[in-house]
């Protein structure tokens, strides 16, 4: 009787083991504080809004905040891997976190979706980063997009004005490449900083050098004080803003000063403006509707539909994952990675990814649009 | 760079400097009465302007939670004199401005339409917002401690400073704010467009500096704090009261923060964390007054102003680089021409 009662506690014991693990585990890790605090807490918001089932599975996201800092971002990896288990990591919302994390997912060969936009994250795919896959677009579709506008619109010279970090550098990196390639001219280049009070010294050199259009390469509200700054010293040409200052903080601050700027932009932030036939509109509608009506009219921004589409490729792949293993092992999270790798012209609200072994973002042309600013709102120039 | 481009860059630097001329007096205040080396300076900068925000986009203002904590902790750490001291005057004081005043600025946040109020209003409620955050802090952090050493101090102020950011972030969010322009009005001087913001940012620096000196030379209150100044133990031989005079400081640091957080506001964004680089230029100055003196002070904060937006034409990828390098020549040349006698701990 005894001998009885100890086998079904045994095996009780074993269902529940299964049960608890037959769910699978997604450990998310935002920068909900800190300066990218902007990034992180649209995200943050999107892994609420997450399905909780795919493909007849529980899903269990375990989000943590990184606070825009390197070393919390890698502990919060390890946390996932050693504690949690999971089998898929997402995040970190910055570059310099999502490099940092590519040597954690790496060793523990737990792989990865990164909401960072930097290159660096996904590229070259070696032996580390064949782990790594990553959902923004890079910056250099972007300044393309950008250039072939400049083109286009009869602009021959052009000045820069970044923030004097890793990302005005990087801007201005890929920027005075493809600009060379359109064989445009670039005639005066300037920095400042974030959290600067003035930059009429910048400014005053950029009109002195009469260029037909100036780029600002900042992020966020910050990148308003350069634009208002031009119109105040009446500089009369064309503006353009990158793809960074897409949320309706910048519209307020900016207010006027930022009518007729030119900036690209994921498809996702004038969803429901694109015209039907567009591949990003179905998802991009569906996304824009259930933000909104969760977080009010406006509030849509491009950083938490990265986490969307991160959920996008998650639900594609997981069928064929399933097929091959048990979530909770290695050789799910193996398989897991085989098949987000093997993904082809997947629909989601950022355009449409098709991933490869060498290419492990997989967008194209499809997942950048031109936006103009008129009366305080982004509009779609086809 | 020709003259007209001169002019238009001094002139900024002028009105940039202005505001570091409040914070460095600010900072040598501070040093001077308490020897606290004051971080959060750049806090009242920033929260004063941001509340303007919240008040002018008809929201509510996250400082008035700040004033009920702070005046909480106040009450909590006065408990044992509350009960202890049968003192009804002292009951009244405390109780009164710790706990009534912070209720009655929550109830006007809460009832009154700020939006409706105009714009002074608006700078009024904040300024009573801002102000008793000064001496709550002083009370809180840095009374329990007063006369530790100054390093003790300074490691203190870090903290505040630290936990002031954060609560920064979640009062108001990541993103910047401008407030509207007291005057929306520019004047053209030859090849200068000056806005009457600029105009009112010089105007009111000066005004404050003015009343500020006459505050120190003229009133008992103000002629105390130099006594303390000048010597701690010897006021309070005089009957200077250390803690009354910590208070009354910090009290005129954060009204002076707050001021120029409103003045600034139009001008430029602000963010919950620009305090700091602001206080900081500021700090540069002070330093350059030898944390001090008053007038070397004033005219440091104006050459990093002026220094800032020169250097943003020339060599705008280095601007901050060399707005602070030039505390190391500063450091330097002090350090051969003054004789430093170390301050005697008590």
């Amino acid at each position: 009787m005894e001998r009885k009662k100890r086998i079904i506690l045994g095996l009780a014991l074993a269902l529940g083991w299964t049960l608890a693990q037959a769910q699978v585990k997604v450990g998310v890790t935002v920068s909900a504080t800190g300066p990218a605090a902007s990034l992180g807490i649209p995200e943050k918001n999107t892994v609420e809004m997450l399905p909780k089932e795919m493909a007849g599975q529980k899903i269990e996201y375990i989000v943590l905040d990184d606070a825009s800092d390197t070393t919390t971002a890698v502990n919060n990896t390890r946390k996932f891997i050693t504690e949690d288990k999971v089998d898929l990591v997402m995040g970190s919302s910055i570059t310099p976190n999502a490099l940092a994390m590519i040597d954690v997912v790496a060793e523990a060969k737990v792989p990865m979706i990164s909401f960072a936009a930097g290159d660096r994250v996904i590229s070259p795919v070696d032996e580390k980063r064949r782990w790594v896959f990553k959902t923004p677009q890079s910056d250099k579709m972007m300044t393309e997009a950008i250039v072939e506008h400049m083109a286009a619109n009869g602009v021959k010279t052009v000045g820069f004005i970044g923030f004097s970090d890793a990302y005005g550098e990087s801007w201005y990196q890929s920027f005075s490449e493809a600009i060379a390639a359109k064989g445009l001219q670039m005639v005066v280049n300037e920095r400042y900083n974030r959290t600067d009070t003035s930059v009429t010294g910048q400014v005053l050199k950029i009109i002195g050098a009469k260029p037909d259009a100036v780029l600002i390469a900042g992020s966020g509200t910050p990148a308003a004080l350069p634009q208002k700054t031009l119109k105040e010293r009446g500089y009369s040409g064309k503006i353009y803003q990158t793809h960074g200052v897409v949320n309706p903080d910048f519209l307020r601050v900016c207010g006027r000063d930022c009518e007729g700027t030119f900036l690209p932009s994921s498809p996702v932030v004038v969803a429901p403006q694109l015209p039907d036939g567009h591949p990003a509109k179905a998802a991009g509608v569906e996304y824009f509707q259930l933000y909104e009506s969760k977080y009010g009219k406006g509030s849509v921004t491009q950083f938490g539909s990265y986490v969307w589409d991160a959920g996008k490729l998650l639900a594609a792949a997981l069928p064929e994952a399933l097929a091959k293993a048990k979530p909770g092992t290695p050789e799910f999270r193996a398989a897991l990675r085989d098949a987000i790798e093997h993904l082809k012209e997947v629909p989601a609200a950022n355009g449409v990814y098709s991933m490869s072994p060498t290419d492990h973002l997989g967008l194209d042309h499809r997942a950048r649009v031109m936006l103009r600013i008129e009366g305080g709102q982004w509009k779609y120039i086809p | 760079m020709d003259f007209s481009i001169a002019l238009i860059l001094t002139q900024d630097g002028i009105v940039n400097g202005a505001v570091y001329v409040l914070l460095a007096l600010a900072l040598v205040l501070v040093f001077t009465v308490t020897r606290i080396i004051f971080i959060p300076q750049g806090e009242f900068v920033a929260f004063a302007a941001l509340t303007l925000a919240m008040l002018e986009n008809g929201r509510f203002p996250g400082t008035v939670w700040l004033v009920l904590a702070g005046g909480l902790a106040v009450c909590a750490m006065e408990a044992r004199a509350l009960v202890a001291r049968h003192d009804w005057h002292y009951r009244v004081q405390v109780l009164g401005w710790n706990l009534a005043y912070p209720l009655v600025l929550w109830a006007l946040a809460a009832t009154i339409d700020w939006r409706e109020a105009g714009q002074w209003g608006r700078i009024a409620f904040t300024l009573a917002l801002i102000v008793p955050l000064g001496p709550m802090m002083f009370r809180v952090f840095f009374q329990p401690i007063a006369s530790a050493p100054v390093l003790v101090l300074l490691i203190v102020a870090v903290a505040v400073h630290v936990a002031l950011v954060g609560l920064g972030l979640w009062m108001f969010g990541a993103e910047g704010y401008r407030t509207l322009p007291l005057w929306d009005e520019n004047f053209l001087v030859g090849p200068l467009r000056i806005p009457g913001q600029a105009v009112w940012v010089l105007g009111a620096s000066l005004a404050l500096i003015v009343l500020l000196a006459q505050f120190f030379s003229r009133t008992i209150y103000g002629k105390a704090l130099r006594a303390t100044a000048v010597n701690r133990n010897g006021a309070r031989l005089m009957g200077i009261s250390p803690n009354l005079a910590g208070r009354l400081t910090l009290m005129l640091a954060a009204a002076i923060g707050a001021v120029s957080g409103i003045l600034v506001s139009p001008i430029t964004t602000i963010y919950y964390d620009t305090g700091f680089l602001i206080g900081l230029k500021g700090f540069v100055a002070a330093i350059i007054g030898g944390l001090a003196a008053y007038p070397a002070a004033a005219a440091g904060a104006l050459l990093v102003g002026l220094l800032e937006s020169f250097s943003s034409f020339w060599a705008s990828a280095y601007k901050e680089v060399i707005v602070f390098t030039l505390i190391i020549p500063v450091l330097f040349w002090r350090s051969l021409r003054t004789h430093h006698v170390e301050e005697e701990e008590e």
